[in-house]
């Protein structure tokens, strides 16, 4: 009989692959993830793309700008608003129009609370990725009650189409700050629970700790932005870059950790929440009176020319693009979505990794599919 | 001795924090009714159910009692929708004084492919039609999603 002692041990084993989705039910949506193992280590990484593409840069062409906008919110679902927010402030950079203090005013306090809604999920799903479930319960109970706002104010929970050109839709209900002061008492006393249930849990500190290493210098070449970026100790925020809608006029901090891992990732989304709430308090007392819509043409035209804009969503940097030939329509549209580029940095931080690492570090990219192929 | 003591620590640490976690979960396990947001649907369908006055649902064409709407068939709503789900077909009618008026024959809403943006009701001048909270909108039939949304013999309202 053979003896197998003899053979070395690298003989012996056999690359692998594995596809890890389009329909797995870690990975948050249809992405497919081609990996080759070795036992559990992770040699070679492969992104599919392609399961959700719509071609919502091809049909802006077809539609005109207002008719456009709906069709943002279905990119980065979780960053609706802040997406519709992106698209409106290009068209309006366009036709030069001023948006009146109350629809700016209206306009943050949804991108934060949508902010809060997103950071609030990612919390749940990236504590349930690594065989938590309690706390997914537990984040959809402000995520609930925020979603609940949106309905009575916009009409709907997740794709508003609220933000226009000129302003907001509609004005907000009577009880918009109430309820919302009331509601920020609830998440801030529900945070320290989240604090209390995960963040001190010494498991998942030793699940995320020097996991998903990405040095600020890959994140660059990467592209990476958002809380990835920052928690590479990149500074990036858009909103303190290049400030819009009076984000100028707010007093925030931007949140940066020099820890490269996926538990600095985890930090800086975590401090994000709090300054997230720290900017609609400083908002709910005063929202100025006055107009909540500037009037707008029912057809927008822009001038010819081309047209950028950038936002800071939930996940990174929204760049939104418009080149007009003069007509009704967009001649191109284009999106430069955050989730996209933080994709390209999962293959260089998990290859080499264990197969359970891939897990952690992806929870913690927080990547949204639709959002990488539109 | 030094890392033996630093195991026991980690060891001991591990414990506490899972203690804490747990205690928490068993907050909520002994405290069940504290903060549901759960909605016991279909149950509360009649009963406790809140749907907010602005819910997007679907699109309806507001008639008063003596059979009258306010549509002018301008087709500003037709150009507002970015899927075609409206299609709006006007007749040419001549008034006694012989002036020649575009009136409304029917107002097709599609539900099947309405997404619900709301950019409709947005576009219209008059203020004609507006959506109603209602979610329950499925049907057995395909064709029944077609709705001819203007009721028979309507007539538009004139302004006072």
């Amino acid at each position: 009989m053979e003896n197998n002692n003899n053979i070395p041990i690298d003989d012996l084993t056999e690359e692998f692959v594995v596809n890890i989705g389009p329909q797995h039910p870690s990975t948050h949506g249809v992405l497919r993830l081609q990996a080759t193992l070795d036992g559990e280590t992770i040699k070679d990484l492969l992104p599919v793309l392609g399961y959700i593409h719509r071609g919502i840069e091809k049909m802006t062409e077809s539609l005109g700008y207002k008719q456009s906008i709906y069709l943002t919110s279905r990119m980065d679902y979780l960053s609706a608003h802040i997406n519709n927010q992106a698209c409106s402030l290009a068209i309006e950079k366009g036709m030069q129009i001023e948006v009146p203090e109350r629809a700016k005013a209206i306009r943050i306090i949804m991108a934060e609370l949508q902010r809060l809604t997103s950071h609030e999920l990612w919390w749940g799903s990236c504590a349930m990725d690594l065989g938590a479930v309690t706390p997914f319960f537990l984040a959809f109970r402000d995520r609930e009650r925020i979603l609940d706002i949106f309905e009575g104010n916009t009409g709907n929970r997740l794709t508003m189409n609220y933000i226009t050109p000129g302003g907001v839709m509609f004005d907000v209900l009577p009880n918009f700050a109430s309820s919302i002061k009331e509601l920020l008492v609830k998440v801030k006393e529900h945070l320290k629970e989240y604090e209390e249930l995960i963040t001190g849990n010494v498991i998942f500190q030793h699940r995320l700790k020097g996991v998903g290493i990405l040095p600020r210098e890959l994140a660059i070449s990467m592209g990476c932005t958002g809380p990835v970026a920052r928690a590479s100790g990149i500074s990036c925020d858009v909103r303190k870059y290049h400030p819009y809608d009076g984000y100028d006029k707010l007093d925030f901090k931007e949140i940066v950790i020099d820890g490269c891992d996926s538990w600095a990732r985890y930090k800086v989304r975590m401090e994000e929440m709090k300054q997230s709430i720290h900017i609609i308090e400083q908002l709910i007392h005063n929202i100025p009176e006055g107009e909540f819509r500037a009037k707008v043409k029912g057809v927008i035209k822009l001038p010819v020319g081309e047209y950028y804009q950038r936002v800071e969503t939930a996940r990174g940097e929204l760049g939104v693009y418009i080149v007009s030939d003069g007509g009704n329509k967009p001649y191109r549209m284009k999106f430069r979505a955050a989730s996209f580029s933080n994709l390209g940095a999962l293959k260089p931080i998990t290859v080499g990794a264990k197969i359970g690492d891939l897990m952690a570090s992806m929870a913690t990219i927080d990547l949204v599919i639709p959002d990488i192929d539109r | 001795m030094k890392s033996l003591f630093q195991y026991l620590k980690e060891v001991f640490l591990g414990f506490y924090s899972l203690w804490t976690g747990l205690k928490l979960t068993l907050y909520y396990f002994t405290h069940p009714r504290k903060e549901i947001i759960t909605e016991q649907y279909p149950e509360n369908r009649t009963t406790t159910i809140n749907i907010p006055e602005r819910f997007a649902g679907e699109v309806i064409l507001p008639h008063d009692e003596n059979n009258k709407h306010k549509c002018t068939a301008c087709t500003l709503c037709e150009m507002a929708c970015p899927n075609g789900s409206i299609k709006i077909i006007s007749v040419q009618e001549e008034s006694e004084d012989g002036k020649k008026k575009r009136v409304l024959d029917k107002w097709i809403y599609n539900l099947g492919m309405c997404t619900f943006c709301g950019q409709c009701i947005d576009a219209c001048p008059q203020d004609a039609i507006i959506m109603k909270n209602s979610f329950e909108l499925s049907v057995y039939n395909r064709n029944d999603l077609v709705k001819t949304l203007n009721k028979p013999g309507s007539k538009l309202k004139e302004k006072e």
